[in-house]
């Protein structure tokens, strides 16, 4: 009894999560595989397709029902949408049906068949009938399939995109890559800083702390676009190396917009979710186990390696899923200072959703992202334990 | 025997100014288990850090077999130490935890099992290699610790209140352990704490501390039997005292006037002389209640303010000489029953039971 009041008491929060985060998972892993636009606007068109062979062009009657409904679309003003997704399957097919219902009234074909060729003549060839046969199916493998640079032909059969197409893969490779550079170059920055904070007398350890978490508040967008003022060819640190000597007025390093520019900011901006809990973690490793060490006869070097680096991974364990997990899914500051070599693959999905409005694609290139990500996760319970890493 | 180590005009000032010990001087032989005793803060762990080689001294040197170890790091000085943490590795098993220092020697793999065995087999944890410290028990992590501070055969074993957490039971049984292995061993051994019960088990001399200095260095039952300082009288074990005003000198006995009453001491500085400010100190044990027909050289009338059972003894509380506050121990025998609170009655003393204590 005790038991089920305290448990409701966490009610709220159980509920909060369940719509915060449970059900924008699940109507985007829905998002990715399910469309029924087509089918709602074409219903009795998707129907009588089902039946159809795909071997031959279908029958008249068939020309008659999808007639009907693409007036009926018209009106509903659903024919656009109708249009655009079939276009995703055949590209150059939005014309062709977005331009059918208008011109029926100005044909005089013998039948609906003859009508439809009249108006396009693509509407004598089976690849439209395909795909307007595949976008009739309400569950879809087109948006994964596409997510890994392949794509669905409108007879059903799998290809991969053409050269010049394929762009997620190596997105998801670099994205792959720069998060493992961040966690990298977070971890050989953050170990020493936080080791400095951890042993630094307690009015030093402050002011490190304040260093250390001043970043967090000031605003993203404000430290994003500061590092462009740095790193500029006409920055401050060209004009610093330019002073030295160290490179040519003339010959000023890029060091923005590509992807040293998206290194350097997401590392800087990413240290503080490593260096906090290592910092926390050291402070807990008590000093008595490097002095037993070298009471014990290790050098220093021996001391730290084989005692106090062993027990200070549960913070690096933490901190480095943080970041990596961070930056996996990382926007506004590749966005700002990546360029077009700079950019990850949550920029893609940001530009399906807000430009290209392929949502369905953007859906599935986050589901992808999700699952590797739990993957990743699992895979590091495995080998290091979550229970084993402490966040403070 | 051979000196092992030795500590010359030894200081310590962790803030440029003021000294955390001062002045110590030790001498301790080859085989010796030697006792810092001393309450908190008395500079106890600053004396075995400095040896440790984790402090330097500010003043005066360590020297260990005659030869100086300021310029030796502590990875170098190879002495066992247990600290009052254990201090032992959380991330090893209790194997790895003993093969460690054995590691770092570049000692090989099949010696190295044989003395860790050893070693585990000398604190009676065999079967225990393979758990993690977190896995055992306070006494049995106590002895882990002892057993890595010795697995390299080290002369020397430092242990600072290797005791402090456990309970008392624990606490006497590791006592026992350690003064065996001490013996078996035959290291040196210097052992820190503050339970004076524990110093007087174990040690064959006590240096007791006092605010950095060492007040005595003897073995335990001359610093029980004659302590020759205030503080190390009223430290080790109860002691009664009175204070007063030395009046005559004589062989080795002087006569002191407590608050009107005359009193026969042993008399401990030479340099005694009559108006020496001095505190008279009397075990509780060795002071009697007179039946009437009896007499001891000091003998003094006290009223009973209250009377304790404790056991094998009465612990009777009685105000004589102005001090309200003297402590009788007597022995529960037949007969005891005689004395009842509020009564007047003889007390006395022998007078090499009591010491007459220069106050500085
Ligand atoms: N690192 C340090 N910095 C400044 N003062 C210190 C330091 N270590 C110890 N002290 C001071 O030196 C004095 C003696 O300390 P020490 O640790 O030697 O005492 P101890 O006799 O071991 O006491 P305890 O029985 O409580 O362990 C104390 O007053 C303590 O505050
Ligand atoms: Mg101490």
């Amino acid at each position: 009894m005790g038991k089920l009041k305290a448990s409701s008491l966490a009610l709220p929060l159980i509920a909060f999560v369940v719509v915060t985060l449970l059900v924008p998972i699940f109507s985007l892993v829905r998002l990715s595989v399910y469309d029924s636009t087509v089918a709602e606007a074409l219903p009795k068109t998707a129907e009588v397709l089902q039946a159809w062979s795909g071997t031959e062009l279908p029958s008249i009657e068939v020309y008659e029902t999808l007639a009907e409904e693409l007036i009926a679309a018209q009106e509903t003003r659903e024919l656009g949408r109708v249009a655009s997704r079939v276009n995703r399957i055949l590209s150059g097919s939005r014309s062709t049906i977005s331009k059918t219902p208008r011109r029926f009234a100005r044909t005089d074909a013998p039948d609906a068949r003859e009508e439809f060729i009249e108006i396009d003549e693509d509407w004598g060839e089976l690849a439209i009938w395909h795909a307007l046969r595949q976008a009739t199916d309400t569950f879809t493998s087109r948006n994964f399939l596409q997510a890994v640079d392949f794509r669905l032909m409108p007879d059903g059969s799998i290809e991969r995109m053409p050269e010049s197409q394929q762009v997620y893969v190596t997105l998801f490779i670099r994205t792959l890559g720069v998060s493992i550079a961040v966690t990298a170059l977070c971890f050989l920055i953050g170990y020493p800083m936080a080791y400095a904070m951890a042993h630094a007398s307690s009015g030093w350890a402050r002011i490190l702390l304040v260093l250390v978490l001043i970043p967090f508040w000031t605003s993203l967008l404000v430290r994003t676009t500061s590092w462009i003022v740095i790193l500029q060819q006409q920055g401050v640190l060209n004009d610093i190396f330019v002073f030295l000597g160290i490179v040519a007025d003339d010959n000023r390093l890029t060091m923005v917009h590509n992807m040293t520019g998206t290194l350097v900011a997401m590392t800087q901006v990413l240290l503080p979710f490593m260096i906090l809990p290592l910092y926390s973690v050291m402070t807990n490793i008590p000093r008595d186990l490097t002095k037993a060490a070298s009471s014990l006869g290790a050098n220093p070097f021996q001391a730290f390696v084989r005692v106090y680096f062993p027990n200070s991974l549960p913070g690096v364990a933490a901190g480095g899923l943080l970041v990596f997990i961070l930056s996996i899914g990382y926007y506004i500051t590749p966005a700002l200072v990546g360029g077009s070599k700079g950019q990850l693959i949550s920029n893609l999905i940001a530009y399906h959703l807000q430009t290209s409005l392929n949502w369905g694609l953007a859906a599935a290139l986050s589901v992808i992202l999700l699952v590797g990500v739990i993957v990743l996760y699992v895979v590091y319970d495995r080998f290091i334990g979550i229970d084993r890493m402490k966040l403070g | 025997m051979t000196t092992h180590v030795e500590f010359r005009n030894v200081a310590k000032s962790f803030d440029g100014h003021t000294n955390v010990v001062e002045d110590i001087n030790l001498e301790i032989p080859r085989g010796e288990f030697l006792t810092l005793l001393g309450p908190s803060g008395s500079g106890k762990t600053t004396c075995l850090m400095m040896l440790a080689g984790f402090e330097s001294p500010t003043a005066g040197e360590i020297l260990v077999d005659g030869k100086s170890v300021q310029d030796v790091p502590a990875h170098r000085r190879a002495f066992g130490i247990v600290f009052q943490s254990y201090a032992l590795f959380p991330h090893m098993s209790v194997a790895k935890n003993l093969a460690f220092p054995l590691e770092v020697r570049g000692i090989e793999t099949a010696r190295r099992n044989e003395l860790v065995d050893r070693a585990l087999k000398l604190v009676q944890l065999e079967g225990f290699g393979s758990r993690k410290p977190n896995q055992l028990s306070g006494g049995q992590q106590q002895r882990v610790a002892i057993a890595r501070a010795l697995v390299y055969e080290p002369e020397l074993v430092l242990m600072d209140e290797p005791l402090g957490a456990l309970d008392r039971q624990l606490r006497e049984e590791m006592q026992y352990e350690i003064r065996r292995i001490q013996e078996e061993v035959g290291v040196t051994m210097i052992y820190v704490t503050h339970d004076q019960g524990e110093a007087m088990v174990l040690s064959d001399r006590i240096a007791v501390f006092e605010a950095g200095r060492i007040k005595q260095l003897a073995a335990p039952i001359t610093l029980y039997e004659e302590p020759d300082d205030p503080f190390v009288a009223s430290f080790i074990g109860e002691n009664n005292r009175l204070f007063g005003t030395v009046t005559q000198v004589g062989e080795a006995l002087c006569t002191v006037d407590v608050d009107g009453h005359t009193i026969q001491a042993a008399q401990v500085a030479e340099d005694t002389s009559p108006g020496d400010k001095v505190v008279v100190v009397i075990r509780p044990e060795r002071v009697s209640i007179l039946q009437s027909d009896h007499s001891l050289s000091n003998s003094q009338e006290a009223t009973v303010l209250s009377i304790t059972f404790v056991g094998d003894h009465l612990r009777v509380q009685l105000d004589t000489c102005g001090n309200p506050d003297f402590i009788a121990k007597i022995p529960n025998i037949a007969g005891h029953g005689s004395v009842l609170k509020g009564d007047k009655v003889n007390i006395g003393w022998a007078t090499l039971d009591c010491r007459a204590l220069p106050i500085l």
